[in-house]
């Protein structure tokens, strides 16, 4: 493995550094942002839609107005002059998107069950949810939409202004002859039609507020449970026509988020407003079964996809077709989501002919927006089912078919046929370790045992081998796409006078433990013990510029940034300890924390010495300015292209339908690793989430667009008892886009594990010639698949 | 309603609506935050906090009932000498990320360490069914409370 660069005799990048975010976290003096103490509060609370799809007819909220500790209701009529502009949506798709007014309170219409109809003011959190109660909103329900193939009809227009319910259609076609030759020379083909369910991302923290007016200045200080404090800080401005400066948002510890806080929702533009019109400081803490509704939901696709191949099992062509489910209206990312896996449909696997089509339709839903894996779990869950298909169908091994296809090493860096660089790979060194680690060849010998003695235990093997873009992203990439941000992250290094090193990120953390592994890359860099690094984040009075943390882009983007900013300050200290040592700057060694005059052991001076020397300005080069921190925004040049394979076991009782997953063997390829302790858990947290995607997790509605699912009594969230210990391994290939060869890993796992999982479960199911099972792979759904005739 | 209780060993005597929670008289009247409300069902586990030494889900009791009783909550865990051995496992596991879920984490498996010191994995993975994380895939968080059980005198 090629490390990252150290100026350390001991390196410190690469060890199980323990975290120092824990002590407060397990001690309880970590702050949520429902742990804010603030005197002379009120407390929010939001009237929300029952219906999926209704005309509001009247809003009679008298009683509530007349409950002591009541301060203000408001309906969406008395708000609607309040807003500058409809809540954001920062990905126009297509210059003919269809995008719906949207704003914080509905006015007219409400389009989903959990669309906010008024909101409340109370000096009491009890009395908030009092008043809610007592509001009586009379609804002219109208027919909803809750089908994708039944919306793209048209037969029922949900918004009737946009005269369709199809928000776009975005097709990435390069060379369609090659596509149809590839189809027509195939001597196999295989189809396969797959329902990515609708997910409810359920991080452990439900979403909640704190805004307080400053005494002086004019600024709100919004505290909020979001991913892009940076981001929500511009959209506020743009939206509710403030001024940048006067307002600072602050993430503090955020209790997960997994893509469902990388969003500017309702609440926040709705207290930001109330606390400007009151002069109040306002608390909002979302409720579970609200946060089911009213944050955004993840997948929720049809996908079709087609494989072409020859009579070796080469695959020559792909062809997917998506319905993509937008819910009732378009949130900050949302159209954008199933297009990022659009360039991924053909896996780590060489195919040279390719075309992705999707449709993105509106329903009577929650709207869908990124949830961990945003598009990428989605594209590798149809191209790892097709691999498996064509494998049955030409009756060779699982692991046979990804060998023959997948893109040799010597092909890096790799110009795919949807049109990305892939940056670094070697698969096949990869999937071999996996198969080894797992026992491949004794796993299908015991399986052909259990068949051949009838067993009424089924034993599946489900491999699947991944590839993801991730590090978003080039700006100019993302300029192609139309999406309204760059891709760049900025870092500031900073030697303070007493010694110790300041270090101020644009990301976001909220349980990556980015203040241990950013500090470990300065303290490698700059050969200190990480203890004297600080880390600052997630406040945009401290960090005015970031684009903060989502799509596996902090250590790629913003650990370059970082990694970038600590090699600028090394250099002018390197120019001061010369000028003062009166040596040229090239004649100084730098280890350990002192430069030393090469071949002189004497003359040397501690980078802590050097950085109170740049504090008192009193000798220092001329022309040189004071102090010693340096400032780095990194647009990457590409994306980071990890990849892996996952190999799920699973164990079906034939007389209950009843899955249990046995094994699980993870080995992965994120490039150089920081951390490996929080690489890892971040892995397995991942596989966690994509089991659940695959055996528990869907957000169900009944015929009226009813949610079903909306506490987790009923989404079922995976506990310790349905999961086993996972066996992870490592292969290393580094990235050539970022000076410390790394790739990214927060979504990682979950991209992996459900075709993993999916390909085991049909595997064993496979002797009763199931073809597929759809996620969730119930017992009910099993069961059924198994007693079909 | 006037309640007194005793937590994290400290006497407290409030004022309580009838209709308080044990985990909002925790939260809201004694200002200890540490005890998280992660749902609104009795499902996740997040406001686990002891009493009277056994682990209960605080959102699932209502204040009056604790009229009287003791109370342990994740404030309590840590001494001067530094933090609890689970605490301490939990970090030198990586048993937590974002850490919400954690506080409860904490008291469930301390409630159970106390009531089965020497665990196998399937035990403390039944033990734990209460509880969700939504991070970790609980992988770690089993193996925090395993190592807990050995540093505790109680390792199979």
């Amino acid at each position: 493995m090629t490390a990252v660069e150290t100026s350390s005799s001991e390196r410190v990048t690469g060890q199980r550094l323990l975290r120092r975010e824990d002590p407060e976290l397990l001690t309880g003096e970590a702050k949520f942002v429902d742990d804010l103490a603030q005197q002379d509060v009120l407390h929010m609370a939001i009237v929300r839609s029952p219906v999926a799809r209704a005309k509001i007819i009247s809003i009679d909220t008298s009683a509530a107005r007349a409950i002591d500790g009541v301060v203000g209701v408001y309906t969406g009529r008395d708000l609607k002059d309040l807003w500058q502009q409809p809540m954001p949506c920062a990905w126009v798709v297509t210059p003919d998107m269809k995008n719906p007014a949207h704003f914080p309170l509905a006015v007219d219409s409400v389009n989903y069950m959990g669309d906010a109809v008024a909101v409340v003011l109370a000096n009491d959190k009890v009395i908030a949810s009092d008043a809610v109660a007592s509001i009586e909103v009379e609804y002219e329900e109208l027919p909803p939409v809750l089908d994708l193939e039944e919306s793209a009809t048209d037969k029922v227009v949900i918004h009737p202004e946009l005269g369709t319910n199809t928000s776009y259609v975005w097709a990435l076609e390069p060379d369609n002859a090659k596509l149809e030759a590839a189809f027509s020379s195939a001597a196999h083909v295989v189809k396969g039609r797959f329902v990515q369910q609708r997910l409810i991302p359920s991080a452990m923290e439900p979403r909640g507020l704190l805004i307080v007016p400053q005494p002086y200045g004019g600024e709100y200080t919004l505290y909020s449970s979001t991913q892009i404090p940076h981001i929500l800080k511009i959209m506020i401005a743009v939206t509710l026509g403030i001024s940048e400066s006067k307002i600072r948002v602050v993430a503090p510890s955020v209790g997960g988020g997994f893509g469902s806080k990388l969003n500017v929702y309702a609440e926040e533009l709705l207290a930001f407003t109330l606390a400007k019109k009151t002069g109040k400081p306002i608390r909002w803490m979302e409720e579970r079964s609200e946060n089911a509704l009213a944050t955004v939901h993840g997948r929720g696709q049809i996908q079709e996809i087609e494989l072409a191949a020859d009579s070796d099992g080469k695959v020559l062509g792909i062809r997917a077709n998506l319905l993509a489910d937008m819910g009732a209206y378009l949130q900050l990312l949302t159209p954008g989501v199933p297009l990022l896996g659009g360039f991924l449909y053909h896996g780590l696997y060489d195919v040279a002919a390719y075309s992705f089509k999707c449709t993105g339709l509106f329903t009577n839903k929650t709207p869908t927006d990124a949830y961990r894996g945003a598009g990428r779990p989605e594209a590798t869950f149809a191209i790892e089912r097709g691999m498996d298909l064509l494998a049955h169908e030409m009756g060779i091994d699982p692991a046979e078919i990804r060998r023959r296809n997948f893109i040799p090493k010597e092909k890096f860096p790799y110009s795919s046929s949807p049109g990305l660089v892939f940056d670094s790979g070697n698969y096949l060194p990869n999937l071999e370790m996996a198969l080894e680690k797992v026992g491949y060849s004794k796993l299908r010998e015991e399986q052909f045992q259990l068949r051949s003695q009838n067993s009424k235990k089924h034993l599946g093997i489900g491999l699947s081998c991944y590839v993801e873009m991730c590090g978003l992203a080039p700006s100019k990439v993302l300029a192609s796409l139309n999406y309204s941000a760059g891709g760049w992250e900025a870092a500031t290094v900073r030697l303070l006078p007493t010694g110790k090193v300041q270090v101020v990120t644009g990301t976001a953390p909220h349980g990556q433990g980015h203040e241990t592994s950013w500090a470990m890359i300065v303290a490698d860099r700059l050969g200190i013990n990480p203890d004297d690094v600080e880390v600052l984040h997630s406040d945009t009075s401290i960090s005015p510029h970031g684009l903060d943390t989502y799509g596996s882009r902090s250590l790629s983007v913003g650990g370059t940034a970082i990694f970038m900013a600590t090699g600028k300050v090394l250099d002018k200290a390197r120019q001061i300890a010369a000028h003062q040592l009166e040596v040229a700057p090239e004649d100084l060694e730098y280890q350990d924390g002192n430069f030393s005059v090469k071949g002189s052991s004497e003359k040397k001076m501690a980078l802590g010495q050097v950085a109170f020397e740049a504090f008192t300005a009193h000798n220092l080069p001329d022309g040189m300015e004071p102090t010693l921190e340096a400032t780095t925004t990194w647009d990457p040049p590409n994306f980071t292209f990890p990849f892996g394979t996952h190999i799920a076991v699973v164990e079906i009782d034939e007389d209950t339908g009843d899955v249990k997953l046995v094994k699980y063997v993870a080995v992965d390829d994120v490039g150089n690793q920081i951390n490996p302790m929080i690489v890892e858990g971040q892995i397995e947290g991942g596989i966690a989430q994509g089991v659940g995607q695959a055996l528990f997790e869907e957000a169900i509605y009944d015929e009226s667009g009813n949610l079903l699912t909306s506490t987790l009594a009923e989404y079922l969230v995976p506990s310790a008892t349905e999961l086993p210990n996972f066996e992870l391994g490592s292969t290393f290939t580094p990235s050539p886009s970022n000076p410390m060869g790394v790739k990214g890993v927060g979504e990682a796992g979950c991209i992996a594990s459900p075709p993993a999982v999916i390909n085991a479960v049909v595997d064993a199911l496979s002797t009763f010639g199931v073809k597929h099972i759809d996620m969730p792979a119930s017992p009910e759904k099993i069961w059924n698949a198994i007693h079909q005739d | 309603m006037q309640i007194s209780t005793t937590v994290n060993g400290l006497s407290h005597t409030n004022e309580v609506e009838a209709r308080t929670l044990l985990v909002h008289y925790i939260r809201d009247v004694l200002r200890l935050t540490g005890t998280n409300v992660g749902c609104d069902t009795s499902s996740c586990g997040a406001c686990t906090v002891l009493l009277n030494g056994e682990s209960v889900k605080s959102c699932t009791v209502l204040a009056v009932q604790a009229d009287g009783q003791e109370i342990t909550t994740i404030e309590g865990m840590a001494s001067e000498s530094g933090l609890h051995p689970i605490q301490k496992a939990f970090q030198e596991n990586h048993g937590l990320q974002c850490g919400y879920c954690t506080p409860g984490m904490v008291m469930a498996a301390a409630s159970f360490l106390h009531e089965n010191p020497s665990p196998t994995e399937k035990e403390v993975r039944e033990a734990l069914e209460g509880n969700l994380c939504r991070c970790t895939g609980y992988h770690n968080i089993v193996k925090s409370v395993l190592a807990a059980a050995g540093e505790m005198g109680g390792a199979r």
